[in-house]
């Protein structure tokens, strides 16, 4: 038991005949049935996963879903059911209230939709106000807050009051209340659900920002696709209480499980899912010193366009079919059909940065660390994936 | 033929009997003890207004006027209570107001904690909403009797008749304001690991305080309504300056006393609601309390 925190069979049921619920989903009825039948609202049903120390998992799905009820139930403020919701091992779903506080006082914060800031205490009050629970002084915990108020930005908002900040400031108190106590769990329920679209983006760069540095364990909730791509190191899409999917960014576009997770896909911006690393094919090489027409003979074999030349201080540049073959025609070297200046990007590009380099109409070298070459983007590819229509499966990653 | 020509309830009866067969021998030491409380208060608080300068009183009400609403309601305050005094009734009136912050207080004792139990739980609401429903609805001079045959008659028998009157509202605007306060904020609370009373304390009661102090407005207002009726069981003050007025024929003291009251209760009425509008702009106890220390500052608060 690793992972930080383990959630097995969660069940949440909002009725009385919930017996009578349970019963009539194991036999295959659907949500809106067992309401009809017996007034019980499924808000989560089953639902498994375990999210490691230093992840960050989004969950998302339609509203009604059944998001803000699971996300609820990893803090205890909903009860579960039934079922285990195990926190670095104790299960808050079977404590005795004590423990629970416990739990909520040292492992775990949550930050809202609509930032549920305290509009009767300053803002440096409300980042403190997690640490007073535990019953820090004054002193300490007012230095603590700061700190954790200067960690989003917002240091020398620290004596207003939350009616006097914008939205997105607003939320950034937020999430330093949730910092300030040290928790290693964020629950975060669309958190940036209620900023404008460009506030919205600034955020969520803001927070990878900060998890770069910090390293939490987040759930995140959102019905925001391009949200959850961009911010999920693996993503759950959740339907009717259930999780209908659960992988990565990559995964889930690339092999969506059923038609309502391929709809979800539908108005993805795929550009910002994918990167370089994601669709590149094995590069077509040959040696700096070989002849032209053992390139051309290369190039044929791999129905490629353009060839990279590797030389014995690494890739050298690329020579496209047209030059090769002229090359060949005039008896030149190989050096002759090289171009030193060619398009060269890292693995973790995203596409959409691609764009660019694509449009010159030579491969893209994707280089590691070191500049060696460990791929091609070619431009036909780019746009594939920009406009939707994947010509075939990566050949590089064979689907999970 | 009608019903009672088949069957008389003879209620009277039974409620006679209960009274005075059973509740009267069984409880009286018990309803006696209960008046130990209200006199030692009601009497501490009439040596102390009667013992305070006239004018003494009238500055400290005038500058109360003055923090709480405006310059305005300080005059009308100073010219008031000078008025009352030259009517000749300037004991009864500090009578009176004893009686009325002893009601008061107690009713703030009793139906703030009160509220807060039928915030917590519903089933406790739901019994306590009709018990409400009948203090509120049952003429004041109904229950005149049963607390006269249980406590006697004189002044704590009156305030006692006077608290069961003007309880309802600050119980209902505890538990409304309390009710009231925004489901996330609550959650937050709960999410650090709150306890039930940090969570009352820090986010829960300063959010409904608002709603509170208009509950004692209204609270302090009934009570007003009170002291003509409480003086028919032995309460004094203005209330008995009326009642002998209308039993003497009198109209000129009875309107002398009428006056007296009706000036009594714009000045208290004002005050105590700008006190709660206060409460809006601060919404916390001790801010509140600190604003009325401190000069007066606009509110700084933008939407
Ligand atoms: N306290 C509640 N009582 C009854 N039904 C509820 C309650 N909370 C949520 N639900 C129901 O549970 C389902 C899931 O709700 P919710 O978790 O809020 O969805 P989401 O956050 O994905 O929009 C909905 O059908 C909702 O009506
Ligand atoms: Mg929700």
């Amino acid at each position: 038991m690793t992972s930080k925190l383990c959630v097995t069979n969660a069940m949440k049921f909002f009725g009385d005949r919930t017996s009578e619920a349970l019963e009539r989903l194991s036999l295959g009825e659907g949500k809106a049935e067992i309401y009809e039948a017996t007034g019980v609202t499924v808000g989560v049903h089953d639902v498994n996963f375990e999210v490691e120390q230093g992840e960050i998992f989004v969950i998302m799905g339609l509203s009604g879903s059944g998001k803000s009820t699971l996300v609820r139930m990893l803090n205890g403020l909903v009860p579960p059911t039934s079922g285990k919701i195990r926190i670095d091992g104790t299960d808050i779903a079977s404590c005795t209230p004590d423990v629970l506080r416990d739990v909520r006082r040292r492992k775990i914060a949550m930050v809202f939709q609509h930032f549920a800031l305290f509009p009767h205490r300053t803002i440096l009050e409300n980042v403190a106000y997690g640490l007073k629970v535990k019953g820090i002084g004054t002193n300490e915990r007012l230095t603590k807050a700061r700190a954790a108020l200067e960690q989003v930005g917002l240091g020398a908002q620290a004596d207003s009051f939350p009616a006097q900040l914008s939205g997105g400031m607003q939320q950034r108190v937020g999430i330093a209340r949730g910092l300030a106590t040290d928790a290693e769990i964020i629950l975060m329920d669309e958190p940036f659900g209620a900023l404008d679209p460009l506030i919205r983006r600034e955020m969520q760069e803001e927070l990878l920002e900060l998890q770069r540095k910090l390293r939490k364990t987040i759930v995140f909730i959102t019905h925001d696709l391009n949200e959850a791509m961009l911010l999920g190191n693996r993503i759950a899409i959740m339907k009717d209480g259930r999780f209908v999917q659960v992988g990565t960014p990559q995964e889930i576009v690339a092999q969506p499980a059923d038609d309502y997770v391929a709809a979800f896909m539908a108005d993805i911006d795929r550009g910002r899912v994918f990167t370089a690393g994601d669709v590149a094919q094995p590069a077509v090489i040959v040696n700096a010193g070989s002849a032209p027409a053992t390139a051309l003979a290369q190039l044929d074999r791999a129905d490629a366009d353009a060839v990279h030349v590797i030389g014995a201080g690494g890739l050298e540049g690329v020579a496209t079919y047209r030059d090769i073959a002229r090359a060949v025609r005039d008896d030149g070297a190989l050096s002759d059909a090289v171009q030193n200046d060619m398009p060269v990007t890292g693995p973790d590009t995203p596409l959409h940065q691609l764009y660019e380099a694509a449009s010159s109409g030579l491969p893209v070298a994707v280089t590691d660390g070191e500049g060696r070459l460990t791929g091609v983007v070619e431009p036909k590819v780019v746009l594939a994936h920009l406009s939707g229509v994947v010509p075939e499966p990566e050949p590089e990653k064979p689907a999970a | 033929m009608t019903p009672s020509e088949i069957l008389m309830i003879p209620i009277n009866d039974w409620v006679n009997d209960f009274v005075r067969g059973f509740l009267v021998p069984n409880f009286r030491p018990f309803f006696r003890a209960m008046q130990v409380p209200v006199a030692g208060l009601l009497n501490a608080l009439d040596a102390l207004f009667a013992f305070i300068p006239m004018l003494v009183m009238t500055a400290l009400f005038a500058v109360a006027s003055w923090r709480a609403v405006g310059r305005g309601m300080a005059l009308f305050t100073v010219i008031g209570l000078c008025f009352i005094d030259m009517i000749g009734l300037w004991a009864e009136t500090m009578t009176t107001l004893s009686m009325i912050v002893t009601s008061v207080l107690f009713c703030a004792v009793i139906g703030i904690p009160a509220g807060i139990l039928a915030a917590r739980s519903d089933t406790t609401w739901r019994i306590m909403r009709p018990i409400l429903d009948i203090m509120q609805t049952v003429p004041s001079f109904v229950y005149l009797v049963p607390i006269v045959m249980l406590f006697g008659v004189g002044m704590p028998p009156g305030i006692i008749a006077t608290v069961i009157f003007a309880l309802p509202p600050i119980i209902r605007m505890t538990n409304l304001g309390l009710r009231g306060v925004r489901a996330d904020l609550v959650e937050a609370a709960e999410s650090f690991g709150s306890t039930r009373w940090q969570m009352l304390w820090d986010v829960q009661f300063p959010l409904a305080l608002r709603t509170i102090m208009a509950g004692l407005n209204q609270t302090l207002m009934l009570a007003l309504s009170m002291v003509v009726i409480a003086a028919l069981i032995g309460g004094g003050g203005l209330g008995l300056v009326v009642n002998t007025g209308l039993g003497r024929l009198d109209v000129g003291g009875a309107t002398a006393g009428g006056i007296g009251i009706v000036i009594l209760a714009i000045i208290l009425d004002r005050i105590s609601q700008g006190l709660a509008e206060r409460g809006s702009d601060r919404t916390s106890l001790l801010s509140v309390l600190k604003g009325y220390v401190r000069p007066q500052r606009p509110a700084t608060r933008t939407a």
